[in-house]
């Protein structure tokens, strides 16, 4: 078995979020970086795979050098090896094109990555790379089990829930519930300096979009307490004031 | 200023301690700070979590890897104790004891069979460890200890008691420092290691604290307990000179633990004058208020500097001495100026169980006094400067 899993590098997710170049950049001055949330969720669980039935993960990013912090985060968890792939990671078709051209090198028996990035919310690099590589994919997972070359999965729908069966290769994206996180232990860290790292070059043609601006939410406005003992007063607002009823 | 950012005489982070101190920041913030306040009002302490960070290493941090720990140097160490202790000044503690003083004793002065007998448990955190000097009549004053060891064949009877033992009661396996020699004599003292279990041994009074609630302190009872010849680390009589060894590498985890309390302190301080308001304006607006803070900040880099001084010099194997002295008695001094310092920026809120400051105010005074008292620091380092 042999995984793939991609890596985000994205901003923490307490960082006050700022902009530069006239709104249209993300200002990432003094701003900590970690890995994308529901990629830790794609990696831990490619580990839980392989560990039970042998195999080994490989992380990949898109990105610049001030990344690698990150992947060598996903090596002292548990990575066997990473890929960065020397680029600014403009926009998910970039992205998934560069995922695409190592992985077509590689023959992946799955792909795993994050429902979404934390960061810009696409949520497009799992469907545009298993379209680029023509293979299935599922998306929004909370469930995977692979076996015989098949994977199950569940994913949850208005509602309830949908159980998908599909014959591997393919890529799958992680959601929430799909396990928990898993802090690397002290011998992971000292072994991650050590795993291999591969920087690879960009490929392709760059056909990108541009951002023209950010803006960000309004500020949100004051609080005003009603007593309990007057919803008139609070009925009054509502139909006047904020005009929600 | 932010404390992450502190570097300066070479002391730059590492990538290994950047992800080391995010490894046990993500572990105390979810394993450690929900139970914070139960384990301190209830006096808890949670042998199961520091079995959970043995899994992760953090209990034996300087311990090699064919003995089952990280392997790891004493920069990751303090980088760890600092995260923990940011969240929980107590699971600090308890890590800085449980490395320092039982592991570190067995690991710097046990033979090969010892080590591998009982590092390999004590180093992923199967088993607790405790260290005993101290005594109820002799603190500082450890040279007129009253636990006897006699010898008996090949083995030696202990009777005796130890005062203030962290892991006192619920520790597997202690390293405890007995007489074996003439009382006042340096060379009459013997570090000997008791496990849990051994007839004759058991822990007893545990003590109600002000702070540190949840590192369990208590007294370790002996009474005509059998133990090996075996168990004895290193020469017989040797065991002073190897705890005042031991003592210097563990001034360097005190110091670590204070610069945990004190940055906690202070981010939450600094945190709060900023967003809290009077007079239609942050406090942090006021000279009052931003000239405590930039006194925290001076004084805990000064800290962090001679911290990792004293660090740097232990790995190079160089004398330390007066160094780790310094940075502990310093440490810690500013550890409680900087709790102190919070309270009052915080005002009544301060005073409440419902801020951090409150307990790290509380727990800060244990640094001044555990493992050598400022005054002890003091005493050292006046020894070393007036012999030079």
């Amino acid at each position: 078995m042999k995984i793939l899993v991609c890596i985000s590098n994205v901003p923490d997710t307490t960082t006050k979020v700022t902009f530069t170049d006239n709104n249209t950049k993300f200002n990432a001055a003094g701003v900590q970086f970690i890995i994308n949330p529901y990629d830790e969720l794609a990696l831990t669980r490619a580990l839980e795979i392989t560990e039970k039935q042998g195999g080994t993960v490989t992380a990949i990013n898109v990105g610049l050098a001030d990344a690698e912090p990150s992947i060598r985060k996903t090596l002292a968890i548990g990575a066997n090896d990473a890929v960065r792939i020397n680029a600014e990671p403009i926009d998910a078709y970039f992205v998934a094109e560069q995922i695409a051209a190592y992985a077509k090198s590689e023959q992946f028996d799955l792909i795993l990555t994050g429902r979404e990035s934390i960061d810009y919310n696409g949520g497009l690099v799992g469907g545009l790379l298993a379209e680029m590589l023509g293979i299935p994919s599922v998306n929004v997972i909370t469930s995977i089990e692979v076996e015989n070359g098949v994977a199950t999965m569940e994913r949850d729908i208005d509602g309830g829930k949908e159980k998908v069966s599909c014959k591997l290769p393919l890529v799958a994206s992680a959601q929430k519930e799909l396990t928990e996180p898993r802090i690397p232990n002290m011998r992971g860290i000292m072994a991650a300096r050590t795993k291999p790292l591969k920087v690879v070059e960009v490929s392709g043609d760059l056909i990108t979009s541009a951002t023209v601006g950010f803006e960000l939410p309004a500020a949100k406005g004051g609080v005003k307490l009603i007593p309990a003992d007057q919803a008139e007063q609070l009925i009054e607002l509502l139909h006047n004031e904020a005009k929600v009823i | 200023m932010t404390t992450e950012g502190m570097t300066g005489l070479g002391f730059g982070h590492t990538e290994n301690q950047k992800m080391v101190a995010q490894m046990a920041k993500d572990f105390a913030e979810k394993h450690i700070r929900p139970h914070v306040m139960e384990w301190d009002e209830a006096q808890i302490f949670p042998k199961s979590t520091m079995q959970e960070m043995g899994k992760l290493g953090l209990l034996g941090v300087l311990v090699p890897e064919e003995y089952g720990g990280a392997g790891l140097g004493y920069f990751e160490y303090i980088t760890a104790i600092q995260e923990i202790a940011k969240v929980c000044s107590s699971v600090g503690l308890s890590m800085a004891a449980h490395n320092s003083l039982c592991t570190g004793h067995i690991l710097q002065f046990g033979n090969e069979e010892q080590k591998k007998k009982w590092l390999p448990k004590l180093a992923v955190g199967e088993w607790i460890g405790a260290w005993g000097l101290t005594e109820a009549n002799t603190g500082s004053d450890a040279m007129r200890m009253q636990c006897v060891a006699n010898e008996d064949g090949d083995h030696y009877i202990i009777n005796g008691t130890k005062n203030w033992i962290t892991h006192g009661i619920t520790g597997d396996v202690a390293v405890v420092l007995v007489r074996t020699g003439d009382l006042l004599d340096s060379n009459g003292i013997t570090a000997i290691v008791v496990e849990r279990g051994t007839p004759g041994f058991k822990g007893g009074k545990k003590e109600n604290k002000l702070g540190m609630r949840a590192s369990e302190t208590a007294e370790l009872i002996f009474e005509d307990c059998r133990v090996p010849k075996a168990n004895v680390l290193g020469k017989v009589g040797e065991g002073f000179k190897q705890a005042m060894k031991i003592l210097d590498g563990g001034r360097i985890s005190i110091a670590a633990l204070s610069l945990g309390i004190a940055k906690g302190s202070y981010e939450a301080a600094l945190k709060y004058a900023k967003e809290r308001e009077q007079f239609g304006q942050p406090i942090a607006s006021f000279q009052a208020i931003s000239f405590k803070l930039a006194d925290m900040a001076t004084r805990i880099e000064a800290a962090e500097l001679l911290t990792y001084q004293a660090a740097d010099l232990k790995m190079k194997h160089k004398p330390m001495t007066t160094e780790s002295a310094m940075a502990k008695y310093y440490a810690s001094e500013v550890c409680v100026y900087a709790a102190t310092e919070a309270v009052q920026i915080f005002g009544g809120y301060g005073y409440t169980k419902d801020f951090p400051v409150e307990k790290f105010y509380r727990d800060s005074k244990l640094c001044t006094i555990g493992e050598g008292t400022s005054e002890i620091q003091k005493l050292v380092i006046a020894r070393n400067i007036l012999r030079d």
